[in-house]
């Protein structure tokens, strides 16, 4: 009955609009000003160019420092602070450029509107004007390139070897995290060996598998490099780490990684911040089902020293029963195991190029 | 018909001398004959040129009103994440779920709005529109090279529609992996239920959709080139012509890569192959598949997918240069670095696919050559923004409503394109990748300047389309609501972007680091909703006008282009008589010695003696 009675007001609304409309045109007719072609419309609309120049631009510069200190969110890495720098240099120089041209624009509209008996000026081309600013964005193109490019190999180059790893694997929705144990060396894992109780899918017939380690929280030690290898069991995943500015897809079926290295620990950061219950989050930023925007995790950046201490209290998987005797079973049922078939061959040439050393071998010399 | 075409008049060919034709009188009655059509062939099954745009802006228009709606319902539930939305549960029905919207109904919305929107209203609506109706009336033509074939685009783009529009009401939903449909989530139903039969629908909808552009595409590249009237050189093309020729193009080469994917995303959904899957363990069990790869699909897609978007914005780019330099009476500044330009971003558009893949895994090596890539396009984009600027510089600047939405459209693509400065540097992107800053960045871009375009090229063509006038007034309203509603929308959106909200989240509120932006994005959301509500001012305006509007003339805006000698309402065939030769570049506004502000390309140089420039005095006879 509601929704009626709305629907009929909408209607009857309209129609009262309709017909002001209607009698707006038709007093226009009588009164003559209908038919005039340039008139007092050209100057407000002119005048309402220069308006919206004067108060948005007030309106954004006041809006953006208003809420600009809720849009950086803290940076806790070391490629995160030169990721800063240039984005706001960039901001800078795409702001001037954003200021001259818009200005120009709103300007230039409200300066030359129609004045009766005034001929445009006719100025069809001119080829310097062209090459000049042709040549100066491209300078400017180049040095962002350079700049982007330099820090693009830096970031994406090769982990040091002496990186803690860690692994990430996705899945619809939740992230699973897995540490290499005492060996320095991550598992093979076969996704077929999946089950309820062995969520990577290891393959504890090699045994580099069984000292492995999984939890729920991510932990790394502060000042540190740490190397994420990423990887998805069902559909694409993005492990997205705001604060540490890292972002790299998990794809089912093509290991991929990132490193960085954080240089404030948790409770550094609280007490920067003020606030006792941050956390540093990884977010799944690419689009995977239902729960997309629930799956989280925590991560927690440790003194190397609690790092140690706290890696050392992991159980590894050979002192998980149930695991041991569930892989049993899978492995016989799927024909599978170390040296079974190629597709645990396939997962087990992992994408390892540099060999882990001891965690924080580099700590434990100094 | 159209397929009788004169013989004379395909003597097109770059840079043809004229050559007097004398054929045209027979042709004359021919085209008389075809008054009296029946209202089938006449208004549904078309072949006219003129006609099949009409047929696809009002589609167009109709998805328009569809896609900004399905925004609304989604941005209430980013606006107001704790309000119940009981009453949309008539309209919504099992999507609303006590009170609240269901999260795949969710991406659903968000993926339907971006497909529809970027396909179905800005390529069909837009490209589909007005390179229909303006190619055969600027270049001189009767109709398009094949009208049959311009039939049959429509007829395909309509059943594409019906397929996605019937999605929508499916059991299991609507396609639900966002509009760039990544598998394995659109391949595997277990993932997501849009991607059962939603997913397939969507799949036939765009293989007929894609056919649907070839056909277009192929016909509209054809006409440029081969139908042009005496005298059209390809320097004298408008602008226009020039945008949609190039975009056709690209729409040619890089639609059927978005057919092989979509094929074979079909063979990976129902044949068993493993293209684009592989170690896949989901619901419990382990997939065959093995050795396929998800990335590969990213290329396939983003090969067209950018592309996909210079074929949304480069036709609103010719409206606006034309609208701009007709309303400022003035020569378009730079035709010739306008034209290089355009070619310059059609050649690169292919070549920057990429950077939507920054961090997916990619070989960084690659990326590094794509960001080199991608802000080159920076270089053609920012010479074609200053020629619009000294277009108006020292003008007599006429604001109708067109004009009034080709600076807003210049506006805004200053806005959004240099934020792409920022998305196309690799390292930023890091951060930035499939954040708000992207969405708002890409709003701004491609999406509210090419609906700028559309407005402007309706309110400046409608009196050639339907013979009337759309009301100037409401033209205004309409204009500064939605400048002012865009603005308010995106440039908010750039802030919560910046401060790494994901896109695509159904709340944010898990997330300590995403909880600050609360009172932004109701403000976000209640500007959008307001924005798109003032488009019913347009709806109206459109409508009414076609009926009532104030009666047109031939050349209302005092054009050059041959359009606007055609009569009030052109019929099929478009000229009565002869079609007039070509002497002059179409942009000779107020030129000094002139009588008039402007002079048509049709008036030869003799009949102008005093405004000729000194090269001109050669071609007087």
């Amino acid at each position: 009955m509601s929704a009626l009675t709305i629907l009929l007001v909408l209607v009857l609304l309209l129609v009262v609009f309709g017909l002001l409309f209607r009698l707006q045109i038709l007093t226009s007719i009588f009164s003559g000003t209908y038919v005039r072609e340039i008139g007092m419309s050209n100057r407000i609309n002119a005048m309402l160019m220069l308006v919206f120049m004067v108060v948005g631009g007030a309106a954004f510069f006041w809006s953006f420092s208003e809420n600009f200190s809720k849009m950086n969110p803290p940076i806790a890495s070391v490629h995160g602070h030169a990721m800063e720098r240039m984005f706001w240099t960039t901001m800078t120089v795409i702001g001037i450029a954003f200021v001259i041209t818009q200005a120009l624009l709103f300007i230039y509209s409200y300066k030359y509107q129609h004045k009766e008996g005034r001929r445009a000026y006719f100025f069809a081309h001119n080829n310097t004007i062209e090459v000049i600013w042709t040549i100066i964005p491209a300078i400017v193109m180049a040095a962002l390139i350079f700049a982007g490019w330099k820090a693009w190999t830096r970031i994406t180059g090769p982990a040091p070897k002496d990186s803690v790893v860690v692994e990430l694997m996705g899945k619809q929705f939740n992230w699973l995290v897995r540490y290499p144990g005492r060996d320095m060396k991550l598992g093979v894992v076969n996704y077929r060996l999946i089950d309820a109780s062995n969520d990577f899918g290891f393959d504890l017939s090699d045994k580099s598998a069984l000292d492995d380690f999984t939890t729920t929280e991510i932990h790394v030690p502060k000042g540190h490099p740490v190397l994420i290898k990423i990887r998805s069991r069902d559909v694409l995943h993005a492990v997205y780490m705001p604060q540490f500015r890292v972002q790299m897809y998990a794809v089912p079926g093509m290991p991929t990684r990132f490193w960085f290295t954080p240089t404030t620990t948790t409770d550094e950061m609280r007490a920067r911040l003020g606030n006792p219950k941050f956390n540093y989050e990884l977010a799944c930023n690419q689009i995977c089902g239902k729960s997309h925007f629930a799956m989280k995790a925590t991560i927690i950046v440790d003194e190397p020293d609690d790092y140690q201490a706290w890696y050392a209290k992991q159980s590894p998987n050979s002192a998980n029963a149930d695991m041991m005797a569930s892989y049993k079973q899978t492995s016989q049922q799927a024909g599978l195991g170390k040296g079974g078939t190629m597709g645990a061959k396939a997962a087990a040439i992992e994408e390892t190029g540099e060999t882990p050393a001891a965690p924080l071998s580099s700590q434990a010399t100094m | 018909m159209a397929t009788n075409l004169p013989a004379s008049q395909a003597q097109g060919g770059i840079g043809t001398a004229p050559v007097p034709t004398t054929e045209h009188a027979d042709h004359l009655h021919e085209h008389d004959e075809h008054h009296d059509q029946h209202w089938l062939w006449k208004y549904v099954f078309s072949q006219d040129h003129k006609m099949i745009a009409r047929q696809f802006l009002i589609t167009g228009m109709l998805w328009a009103i569809i896609g900004g709606a399905l925004s609304s319902l989604f941005r209430l539930q980013l606006g107001w994440p704790e309000a119940t939305l009981e009453w949309l549960q008539p309209l919504l029905g099992k999507w609303i779920e006590g009170g609240k919207l269901n999260p795949e109904f969710y991406l659903a919305l968000v993926t339907m709005h971006g497909t529809i929107m970027v396909f179905f209203v800005l390529t069909a609506g837009l490209s589909g529109t007005f390179s229909n109706f303006l190619i055969p009336l600027q270049v001189g033509a009767r109709d398009m090279a094949s009208g049959f074939m311009n039939m049959l685009s429509y007829w395909f783009f309509f059943l594409s529609s019906v397929i996605m529009f019937s999605s929508l009401f499916i059991e299991t939903g609507p396609a639900a992996s966002g509009w760039t449909i990544y598998p394995p989530l659109s391949a595997l139903p277990q993932a997501i239920s849009g991607s059962g039969m939603g997913m397939t629908m969507w799949l036939v909808s765009m293989a007929f959709f894609i056919v649907s552009q070839l056909l277009g595409g192929v016909n509209y590249v054809t006409t440029v080139i081969n139908l042009r009237t005496r005298g059209m050189s390809m320097s004298k093309l408008p602008l226009t012509i020039w945008a949609f020729f190039l975009t056709a193009i690209l729409g040619i080469l890089s639609f059927p890569v978005l057919f092989a994917a979509a094929l074979l995303l079909i063979f990976d959904r129902s044949f068993g192959t493993s293209f684009f899957l592989s170690d896949i363990y989901i619901a419990g069990q382990a997939l065959h598949n093995q050795g396929g790869s998800p990335v590969l699909f990213q290329h396939l897609f983003w090969f067209l997918g950018h592309p996909e978007v210079y074929i949304v914005i480069m036709p609103a780019m010719g409206m606006v240069s034309e609208i701009l330099a007709t309303n400022a009476r003035k020569p378009i500044f730079g035709y010739r670095a306008m034209i290089g330009s355009l070619i310059g971003i059609s050649l690169l558009s292919f070549v920057v696919w990429a950077h939507h893949m920054f961090v997916t895994g990619m070989n960084p090596f690659l990326g590094s050559v794509f960001m080199f890539l991608t802000l080159i396009i920076a270089v053609p984009s920012g010479v074609k923004v200053f020629n619009w600027l000294a277009t108006l510089w020292r003008g007599n600047i006429r604001f109708t409503a067109a004009m009034l939405f080709a600076i807003g459209f210049v506006s805004l693509f200053i806005s959004g394109g240099l934020t792409g400065i920022i998305l196309g540097n690799a390292t930023l992107d890091i951060q930035m990748h499939n954040t708000y800053f992207v969405v708002a960045h890409f709003h701004l871009v491609m999406g509210s300047s090419a609906f700028f375009g559309l407005f402007a090229g309706v309110y400046h063509w409608f009196p050639k389309m339907f013979g009337r006038m759309m009301d100037e007034k409401l033209g205004y309203i309409h204009f500064w609501l939605t400048f002012v509603g865009v603005y308010l929308v995106f440039m908010p959106m750039h802030y919560v972007g910046i401060a790494g909200f994901p896109r695509r989240y159904y709340s944010w509120t898990g997330f300590d680091a995403f909880s600050q932006f609360a009172d932004l994005n109701k403000f976000i959301s209640a500007a959008a909703i307001i924005a798109f509500f003032g488009q019913f001012v347009f709806i109206f305006n459109f409508f009414y006008s076609i009926w009532r509007g104030r009666r047109a003339t031939e050349n209302p805006w005092h054009s050059t282009t041959l359009e606007w000698t055609t009569p009030i309402i052109p019929g099929h065939g478009n000229w009565p008589g002869e079609i007039p030769a070509v002497y002059r570049w179409p942009y000779d506004y107020s030129k000094p010695g002139a009588e008039a502000d402007f002079i048509p390309q049709n008036v030869p140089y003799s009949q102008t003696a005093s405004s000729n420039l000194p090269y001109e005095r050669e071609l007087e006879d």
